[in-house]
Formats: structure tokens, sequence, C-alpha cells
């Protein structure tokens, strides 16, 4: 028996390709500009106030300031145009890569797998996560697991830049980390290793609260994606105009 | 108020078909499927269509209106346009039987393949006892109606006829995590859902859930923790060796 014999890709009437275009268009902005701001090797790190971009934060080699270099330098000046993200930025990177809001997002919007619901894709054949390479994405606890780290060296950052007074750098940083945490806390692996692989929650009281409070914030996994996303971006804007001695930084003590 | 309203219907049947023109009466409060049936009574008495209960409970008059996957007795006419030519087709992902009825067998067949519930061996019925918290996860689950939408509109099924053997669609994933979530079932589900129900092959871009009546959390309480479970199970050493060393389950 054969499907009812319909031409049209899709017979939707309202402006689907919208939201796909516009997480396209709103990913590709800020991989240029963290692509640039990683490149650029500078502005990442305020002396006189110590304010330093969560982009650069840990600052692990030895061309690093030494004063923004928090957790030592373990390694050596990187060669030629390599700067020292590029340490952190795998871990980053696959993080948000293998999150399961952005699968969703890149798949509909860069991969068009589908664009839509109810739009056709353009491939021909699918075999979505079952083989290389995207099997790889059930490695995302692992990058939960660093990115955490991370996250704490974030707040270390943040609260030590408190030593010089308070600004609204200091907020800005202090606001960056929460939307972080939040994230970070939201994951779906987060959710599961807190409690959601457990069968019988009435055994582990306090992990079924853990839980449900996850849940509660991972009903949000999207809103904190791009909030925590966009204003990691705003944050490393604002230090490297700041650094750059393009504005100055707002006092409020000292 | 009435007005005249202008439709777009699928006419035909597994040897071919089209789209035909009808204009019909549209009164204040009706709903699509009120539509659907003036047309037969006034134009078209031959037009196929299934339905029940018109109250959005028996998942029987699934369809697409204006190519979005929807129950015909759920979705008001106050939403459109007086002006909008509004388009009903069949569910596109099945055999087409005639005009806006479609063979669900598919779901059928997918249905039988999950093995049924599985209490201790040792615990007889009545002697089920079990805590509120423990069951609540599943029992959302169980607010399925089993319209099908889900299965329809899974790009998996509806844009590659040919993964419609490897794969059982959300409806059967989630049925399939509803066990495997109950505390009283013994069976073990998670190897299950990813060899023989092709969990892999979902990429969670969550149409399923977009669609559900029921607004069920598809993608995130049901398919999402199945992913991590299958994880658990086969992609991650640490929890691996740690249920060998401690011989845990
Ligand atoms: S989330 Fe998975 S099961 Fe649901 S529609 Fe998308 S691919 Fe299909
Ligand atoms: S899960 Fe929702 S969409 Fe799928 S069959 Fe059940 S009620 Fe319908
Ligand atoms: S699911 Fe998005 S970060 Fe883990
Ligand atoms: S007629 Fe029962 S759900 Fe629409």
């Amino acid at each position: 028996m054969a499907r009812a014999e319909i031409a049209a890709r899709t017979l939707r009437t309202d402006r689907w390709w919208l939201p796909p275009l516009t997480t396209f268009v709103g990913l590709l902005l800020i991989s240029i500009y963290a692509a640039f701001r990683t490149f650029q090797g500078d502005y990442y790190w305020v002396d006189q106030y110590h304010y330093l971009t969560p982009m650069y934060s840990p600052c692990l080699t030895e061309e690093c300031v030494p004063a923004a270099s928090h957790f030592g330098q373990w390694f050596p000046a990187l060669p030629g145009f390599l700067t020292p993200p590029l340490l952190i930025i795998p871990f980053l990177l696959g993080f948000r890569i293998t999150c399961y809001y952005y699968r969703k997002a890149y798949y509909r919007a860069a991969w068009a797998s589908p664009p839509a619901c109810a739009v056709a894709e353009p491939h021909s054949k699918y075999t979505g996560e079952t083989r290389f390479p995207l099997i790889a994405q059930n490695l995302h606890r692992y990058f939960f697991y660093a990115a955490s780290l991370l996250l704490l060296v974030n707040i270390y950052d943040a609260v030590s830049a408190f030593s010089t007074g308070l600004g609204l750098g200091n907020i800005i940083l202090l606001v960056n980390v929460s939307l972080l945490a939040a994230y970070t806390l939201s994951c779906h692996s987060c959710r599961h290793i807190a409690g959601g692989r457990l069968k019988h929650f009435s055994k582990h009281p306090v992990r079924y609260w853990m839980w449900t409070q996850i849940s509660k914030l991972n009903n949000r996994h999207m809103q904190l994606a791009w909030a925590s996303l966009i204003f990691v971006c705003l944050t490393d804007l604002y230090v490297a105009l700041v650094a750059s001695g393009t504005i100055s930084d707002l006092r409020f003590i000292n | 108020m009435s007005y005249q309203g202008k439709f777009r219907v699928w006419r035909g049947d597994d040897s071919g078909g089209a789209l035909e023109d009808f204009t019909v009466e549209v009164n204040e409060g009706e709903v699509v499927l009120d539509i659907i049936h003036r047309l037969q009574a006034t134009q078209a008495p031959d037009l196929a269509v299934r339905w029940n209960c018109k109250a959005g409970k028996c998942g029987s008059c699934s369809a697409e209106i204006n190519g979005r996957p929807r129950l015909l007795c759920m979705t008001r006419m106050s939403v459109f346009q007086e002006s909008e030519t509004i388009t009903v087709t069949p569910m596109r992902t099945f055999p087409i039987i005639r005009d806006l009825v479609t063979d669900v067998s598919f779901n059928y067949t997918k249905a039988r393949e999950v093995p049924s519930f599985a209490p201790p061996k040792d615990l007889a019925p009545g002697e089920y006892r079990m805590q509120q918290v423990d069951v609540e996860r599943s029992q959302e689950f169980r607010k399925c109606i089993e319209c099908f939408l889900c299965q329809n509109t899974c790009h998996v099924v509806r844009d590659h006829e040919e993964n419609k053997e490897a794969f059982s669609g959300p409806r059967f994933l989630m049925r399939v995590a509803e066990l495997e979530m109950h505390p009283l079932d013994t069976a073990d589900r998670v190897d299950q859902a990813q060899d023989d129900h092709g969990l892999g092959y979902c990429n969670i871009t969550k149409c399923c859930s977009e669609v559900c009546p029921e607004h069920i959390h598809i993608t995130d309480n049901a398919l999402i923790p199945m992913k991590e479970r299958v994880a658990d199970r086969k992609y991650d050493p640490v929890v691996w060796l740690g249920n060998k060393l401690f011989r845990r389950s």
C-alpha cells in the first residue's frame, strides 16, 4: 500500500523557516566573534580590577599575562598564531556541541534534518545517531564533567575580582557565572546523574530532591543555553573594551 | 457569526489522489472536524474520515491541517483567518486507505514488539506495592491517547520509509521508557531500546513533543533519559567499571 500522493515538500503556511534561520545566523555570528577573540590573543585581562574574560580562563601557557594565570602556567608559550584559549575551547565547544539542546538546534538549522516539523528533509539517507561520527554524542557527560571544572574556575575568577573593589565589571562577571552555572546544572546528563538514572526515588530522597530541582531548571535548558552563550560574549566584550582602554569601568566602590 | 470558508481537502486512495477545493459554511465555536462533517453532509457524502469522541481523547481524527499534524476535533476554526484557505490532508507517514483515513497498523506492529510489563515472579497480582514518587514519572506517559501524530511527524520514518523496519518511533520508545522507569518492572529494557527499537535514530529534534496533543514531554522525559541510560550501559566506561566492581545494577 502506498502513501497519499502529495507532491509538496510541506503544506505548512506559517513561516516555518524563520526559527532555523534565526538559529543559524545566531550561532554563526557567535562563532565568528568567538573565533576572532580567540585568535586576537589580547585584551583578556584588566590588571587594575582583576577582570579575566571567561574565554581565556584558565590561562595556562607562558604567553599569558602572569597575573591572569590564576592556576599557574602549565605549558610553554604556544607557537605561531596559537593562543591560550585553544587549550580550553575543545572542552567548552565539545560541551555545547554535544548538548542535547544544541544538537536539536544545529540538526535543524544547519543540517535541515529536519528543518522544521513536517517539512521534508533534503537527505536521501538517514541513520541519526546510530553510527560514527554522531554516535560520539553519547560522550556528552564527559564534556559535562570537564565544563563543570571550568565553571568552578570561572567562579573563582569572578569572586577573586572582588578583591579590588566593586565595579560594573564585577556584576557582569557574577551574572555570567550564574548563567553558566544554571545552564550547566540544567544539563540533561546532570539531571540523569543527579537522580534520573534511579528506578526507586523513594529510596534516595536527597537525590530525588536534586532531580526535582534540576528538572525545573532543565525545562528552561534552551533559554539558558542561549542566555549563557550570549552573555559570555557580552562579558568578554566588556572585558575587552575595558582592557583596551576603549571604555573605563563604572566603579561603585574604589 | 457564520461565514463561507475556503477548504482544500485531499481526496483519493492508494492509486492516486489530489487536493479538491470546497466552500463550506463555518459557524462560531466550530472545530475543523465540524466542517469536515458538514462537507460530508452537504457536498461529499463519500468523504472518508475517522473520528470517534470529538473530545481529543480517542486519538482517531489525526490529520494534517495546513501542513501541521493535528487532531481535527481539537483544532478550532477561530485560529484561522476567515479569508484563509485551509488545507486538510491525511497523515503522510502511513499508507493511505481513502481520503483522510490512513492505515496505522505500523504502530500496532511496533506496539506488539515491546515485551509487556514484567513484575517480579514471586509477586501475585494484588500484592503490588509501590511509592507514588516511584510511579509518577511513568504516569506522565500514560496520558498518551495513541493518536500517532508523533509517529507521523517524526522525520526518521516520515522522510525515510526504509527506517520503519529498524525504528519504533517516539510513541513506542516512550512505552519502553515507561516500563524501564516502572518500579516493579524487572525486564532489561535498555539494550532493547537501542538494539531492537532504534533509539539511536532519534536525533532529539523534538517534533514528537511539538505535535503531541497531550503535551507529553516525550523527548525530555522519555527519549533523552533513555539515551542517558543507554550511554550508562554502552558508552560510559566509568559506569560500566563501577557496575562490574560493585555489582550494582
Ligand atoms: S525527537 Fe526523536 S523521536 Fe521525536 S520526532 Fe525527533 S527524531 Fe523523532
Ligand atoms: S505520545 Fe502524544 S502524539 Fe504520540 S501517540 Fe501519544 S498522545 Fe499522540
Ligand atoms: S544537555 Fe545541554 S548541556 Fe547537557
Ligand atoms: S475524535 Fe477523538 S480525538 Fe478527535
